[in-house]
């Protein structure tokens, strides 16, 4: 685990630079985030984003694309057009979130 | 006297019937199993059906057989639970009481979660084989199969036995070859994860195995539907693989009266405590087995290391003490990989497959991920320990929690799963 700054964000991140803590989340930072992997916020984004982080403080662990589907209410289809190719991956890390534990 | 009800008389549920009928003082308690029919497959043999390896009357057997005398079993379709009220209503208009309920009804591929997959090519070129139907169906379509693309597919996960589609692969290649078509077959291996299995280093070492035998694999693949007129799975993000043969893992899913009852989360798994695997939800139920959501591998080694700690787990609980035992997602996989010959790995929640030897740290016989002939030999006797031994609930020498003796820790430990 190491520290990193993002944008003046200083925060703590895995190898893979997803945040260890989701506590040093913001919204803010979402953007940032977001702008790494090329993404450009939408109010779409921002409903799975929101739902993601809702369903983590919940649940305690980060949603699986089914869940976001079934539970969320966003299309899988729809996912994959916010955020291309890895949706589930790049989800999370904009969400500030640990990647999914969908498969074991 | 209290009444202990199991839901599904499969692997764990039998073992729970039989551990607890032993445990349990007869005066007080009795066990009832529930479950629709009186036919008990021994799962793991369905991989091997296709390749002419087991008849179906070697891997299927009768249930109440391996269900102890004493232990009163009921034929029925489950309607729903009903939590609150302590009952579970049959189809057919029977109620059952309980003190206890195990909810133990596994997890089942559901073909029909995705659309085009029961179309006009189901079971003719699309075939799943964690069903005795669909894996004698197989055997009969690779009969016939001399050229083109061959195509294993995962829909997504979790799935029973993660490993199997793996397995089926290594098989189909050696089998390929052994029938003298390897060069006329393209094999394709087709994922919804980022890589051959979901944790790094086997993910790996498994991907290195599938290179060697010139096999595609196509990563990141969550199949949207499947194309029966044109054959080919497509992808939501638009992307298509064609096939001549599909050899498809459906969606799992938990059984539905799980869903009917309220109990299930969005798979109809029933949410537990990983440790003690408790309903999140009642005290009086417990999920054992795939049918639970717990973090772990879908498969009878999980469920039988599970059984081990819940006895005494479940001893205490109804003695209203606190449970002591903790589970830890100790799972033990064969990995059949062609030409007699087998891997198997060994891990839990925290620690995941690496090499070394087992059971016996530094001295085996069998070997953790590396290809052996002892692990296949290992593989094929399971099969006897299973109906002799794991059903009756007789012990078995090895320890239910997994053990670092005898494994070797990489330099830079990671021990994260990847993601769906």
């Amino acid at each position: 685990m190491t520290t990193t700054t993002i944008d003046g964000h200083t925060v703590h991140v895995n190898e893979e630079g997803f945040l260890t803590d989701p506590s040093e989340w913001d919204e803010d930072l979402a953007k940032s985030l977001a702008a790494q992997i090329g993404i450009d916020l939408t109010d779409e984004h921002w409903k799975a984003i929101r739902f993601l982080r809702e369903d983590y403080a919940a649940q305690g662990e980060t949603a699986t694309l089914r869940r976001i589907s079934t539970v969320g209410g966003i299309p899988t289809k729809q996912l994959f057009v916010l955020f291309p190719q890895k949706p589930a991956k790049k989800l999370a890390y904009v969400a500030g979130l640990p990647k999914p534990h969908g498969c074991v | 006297m209290r009444t202990l009800l199991i839901l599904g008389g499969g692997t764990a549920g039998t073992m729970v019937a039989n551990k607890l009928h032993k445990r349990l003082p007869r005066d007080e308690w009795t066990i009832t199993v529930v479950d629709r029919d009186d036919d008990h497959p021994y799962q793991p043999g369905f991989l091997f059906v296709p390749f002419g390896t087991y008849e179906s009357d070697e891997i299927v057997r009768s249930r109440h057989h391996f269900i102890a005398d004493g232990v009163t079993l009921v034929y029925g379709e489950i309607d729903r639970v009903s939590p609150d009220d302590r009952v579970v209503h049959l189809e057919d208009g029977r109620e059952l009481d309980y003190d206890y309920l195990v909810i133990a009804t596994g997890t089942s591929p559901r073909p029909d979660q995705t659309p085009g997959m029961l179309g006009s090519e189901w079971h003719k070129s699309v075939f799943d084989f964690y069903t005795l139907e669909g894996a004698t169906g197989l055997e009969k379509a690779l009969d016939h199969f001399d050229h083109g693309r061959l195509v294993v597919h995962i829909c997504e996960m979790p799935i029973k036995c993660p490993v199997a589609p793996l397995e089926f692969t290594f098989l189909a290649e050696a089998w390929l070859r052994e029938q003298g078509l390897r060069d006329r077959v393209e094999l394709t291996y087709v994922t919804p994860l980022d890589g051959t299995f979901t944790k790094p280093v086997a993910s790996a070492h498994l991907g290195g195995m599938l290179e060697e035998r010139k096999v595609e694999v196509v990563t990141d693949f969550m199949v949207e539907s499947v194309d029966p007129d044109r054959k080919v799975l497509v992808s939501y993000d638009e992307r298509e693989v064609p096939f001549d043969l599909l050899v498809t893992v459906p969606v799992n899913m938990g059984a539905e009266f799980v869903a009917r009852s309220g109990l299930g989360d969005e798979l109809n798994y029933v949410p537990v405590d990983k440790h003690t695997l408790l309903s999140t939800a009642y005290d009086t139920i417990f999920a054992i087995g795939d049918a639970s959501n717990i973090p772990a591998s879908k498969a009878g080694s999980v469920a039988h290391f599970a059984v081990e700690v819940f006895v005494d787990n479940f001893l205490e609980h109804v003695a209203g003490l606190p449970m002591t035992g903790a589970f830890d997602g100790h799972a033990n996989c064969f990995v059949e990989s062609g030409d007699d010959k087998a891997l198997l790995i060994d891990f839990n929640y925290d620690t995941e497959p690496l090499p070394g030897k087992y059971p016996i740290p530094h001295v085996g016989p069998m070997s953790l991920l590396k290809e052996t002939h002892a692990n296949h030999l290992g593989k094929l006797a399971f099969r006897h320990i299973y109906w002799n031994v794991l059903l009756p609930g007789h012990p078995i020498p090895l320890p239910a929690l997994m053990s670092m003796a005898g494994k070797e820790v990489p330099d830079a430990p990671n021990t994260d799963s990847r993601e769906a």
